[in-house]
């Protein structure tokens, strides 16, 4: 059988980063946006915003001072592939910085990194140091900066991020204004996720044709996935984006797949009979690279438990669509498991569910639905018996 | 001046006394205390010049800022899905039957809190385990009561 998932190798790479910034350092702005424009990247962290243009609008605004942030807060359930990114290539992802700083015209970049993770912060200040310098040989001016996260999962959400960097509680803000308007400390700031910073990077070092020419329309290049679950192959690995759920459980599967959880805990759950036509990308169900396998001897009712509980624990309270609604979802699905709601009682919720997706403030609240529909329509029966 | 008030202004001489330095002095305090007591969010409060209250809102907002006492060492077992499909139950009550608390609790010599936290970040390396700011991936039970042995041996 021919093997239709490929493998791909542009972020873990060695290359010389500081070749690369050389290169890019002599080019203007608008060329190095129109590039990362052309490859059609998108962003890596989930939400699959245009890069070049968010690095246009922050460009096009008028400031004594901007920010390019790298949003290391990796907290989705089923991610860990920023962290991989940063083990392993921490210079391209300082270097992407510098060329975001490029781009848009700031001169100070902050890495705001998960709490967790703090034991990463030894091996970045060094390395933030040697290349701090380093930019100072070349008299380019930019300045890295290490900040680090206090445990809050809705922080990687990027206005509650800049909150928290503010030194208040991690709530998201109004948007418009955008970060790219008013961002940190109400000047322009471009966020753009770990592994983003490294394509555009790597998009620099060998144009925009050889990223484009991998994946599909919509979904251009390649994507670091984190593979976990049921599955003899857990890991990290770069993919060409675009292939179909079954090619992938093909690949990665143990066998014995009832179900995938693409896209995380606030991603979708895709049952098998679904595998076939479901494509991997923002054409087909997007994802920041979580991919969940579970087997026919997982209970579907505990999985969305799981979640439902993790997202009760991190909605920050703020506003009440989330705050109420997460609570009582969680309290349904029990209250129907027990039988002391009617199994009818799913529907009302799958309506507070969709409710939450209009009125809740931020991403977190809004995709509580993702998991919640989609499980409770393909595996009704194990949320009620 | 008490212990924690100089240090407080010793992180604030680093750190700042502007709103956004008020992060990492929290952070700073809970690193060498492992929790914020109400004397130091005061004086961290007189030093920036904010409101206690404000103070006291940014830190309990946050997981990992504990305004409640902590043992010297914190023990946090991941509990998200894939960690729970991996065992990470069996782990908490290892751990348990060691220091002879639950989950949540505090050691009566206050040399160990047990906590459970969200997804971690090692979802292909279950269950896991952190300990302050070390990670232990792929824990079993047998490993688990080595890493706390240890951890018991080095706290005095």
């Amino acid at each position: 059988m021919e093997n239709k998932i490929k493998k791909v190798d542009l972020i873990f790479e060695k290359v010389d980063h500081l070749a690369i910034l050389d290169k890019s350092f002599k080019r203007t702005s608008d060329e190095i946006i129109l590039d990362v424009i052309d490859s059609g990247l998108r962003g890596r962290g989930g939400a699959g915003f245009p890069t070049g243009l968010k690095w246009k609008f922050a460009k096009n605004e008028e400031a004594d001072q901007k920010y390019a942030i790298c949003n290391a807060d990796e907290g989705e359930p089923g991610t860990f592939k920023d962290r991989e990114i940063l083990t392993q290539v921490p210079e391209k992802v300082l270097a992407g910085m510098a060329l975001c700083g490029k781009a848009i015209g700031a001169t100070e970049g902050y890495i705001y990194l998960r709490a967790e993770y703090n034991f990463l912060l030894p091996m970045l200040h060094e390395k933030m140091r040697e290349f701090n310098q380093q930019m100072k040989e070349r008299n380019f001016e930019f300045t890295v900066f290490v900040r680090s996260g206090s445990g809050a999962y809705v922080c990687g959400e990027e206005t509650a991020l800049m909150e928290s960097m503010e030194g208040h509680r991690g709530e998201p803000r109004n948007k418009p204004p955008f970060p790219t308007q008013k961002g940190y400390l109400g000047k322009p700031t471009s966020i753009n996720n770990v592994e983003t910073l490294v394509f555009a990077l790597m998009i620099g070092h060998l144009g925009p044709q050889t990223f484009k020419e991998l994946g599909t329309f919509d979904s251009r290049g390649s994507k670091v996935f984190s593979i976990s679950g049921d599955t003899p192959k857990a890991g990290i690995y770069e993919l060409e984006l675009g292939m179909s759920l079954e090619d992938f459980v093909n690949e990665f599967g143990d066998g014995d797949t009832k179900a995938v959880q693409v896209g995380g805990a606030s991603g979708f759950c895709v049952a098998r009979k679904h595998f076939k036509e479901t494509l991997i990308g923002f054409e087909g169900i997007p994802t920041g690279g979580s991919m969940m396998l579970f087997n026919s001897s997982r209970s579907m009712f505990n999985i969305l438990h799981d979640y439902l509980e993790f997202f009760e624990e991190e909605s920050c309270g703020q506003c009440t669509p989330c705050r109420v609604g997460c609570q009582q979802l969680l309290k349904g699905i029990e209250a129907v498991k027990k039988g002391t709601k009617l199994p009818g009682y799913l529907n009302e919720l799958q309506k507070l569910s969709d409710t939450m997706k209009i009125a809740s403030k931020c991403g977190l609240g809004q995709s509580v639905g993702n998991p919640f529909n989609s499980i409770i329509n393909n595996f009704r029966e194990e949320i009620i018996y | 001046m008490t212990k924690i008030e100089a240090f407080v202004k010793e992180q604030a001489d680093i750190h700042g006394r502007r709103r956004n330095s008020l992060m990492p002095i929290l952070q700073a305090v809970v690193q060498s205390e492992r929790f914020l007591s109400e004397e130091a969010m005061v004086a961290i409060a007189t030093e920036l010049d904010l409101s206690t209250a404000d103070v006291y809102g940014t830190a309990s907002f946050y997981t990992f800022l504990d305004t409640v006492p902590r043992g010297r060492n914190i023990i946090r077992v991941c509990k998200t899905i894939t960690c729970h499909m991996k065992g990470k139950d069996e782990i908490i009550a290892t751990i348990e039957d060691q220091l002879k608390i639950k989950c949540g609790e505090t050691s009566s010599d206050g040399k160990f809190s047990l906590l459970q936290a969200n997804c971690l970040g090692w979802c292909h390396k279950g269950p896991v385990m952190l300990v302050n700011d070390e990670i232990y991936p792929e824990i079993t039970s047998e490993k688990a009561v080595e890493v706390v042995r240890e951890y018991l041996k080095k706290t005095k």
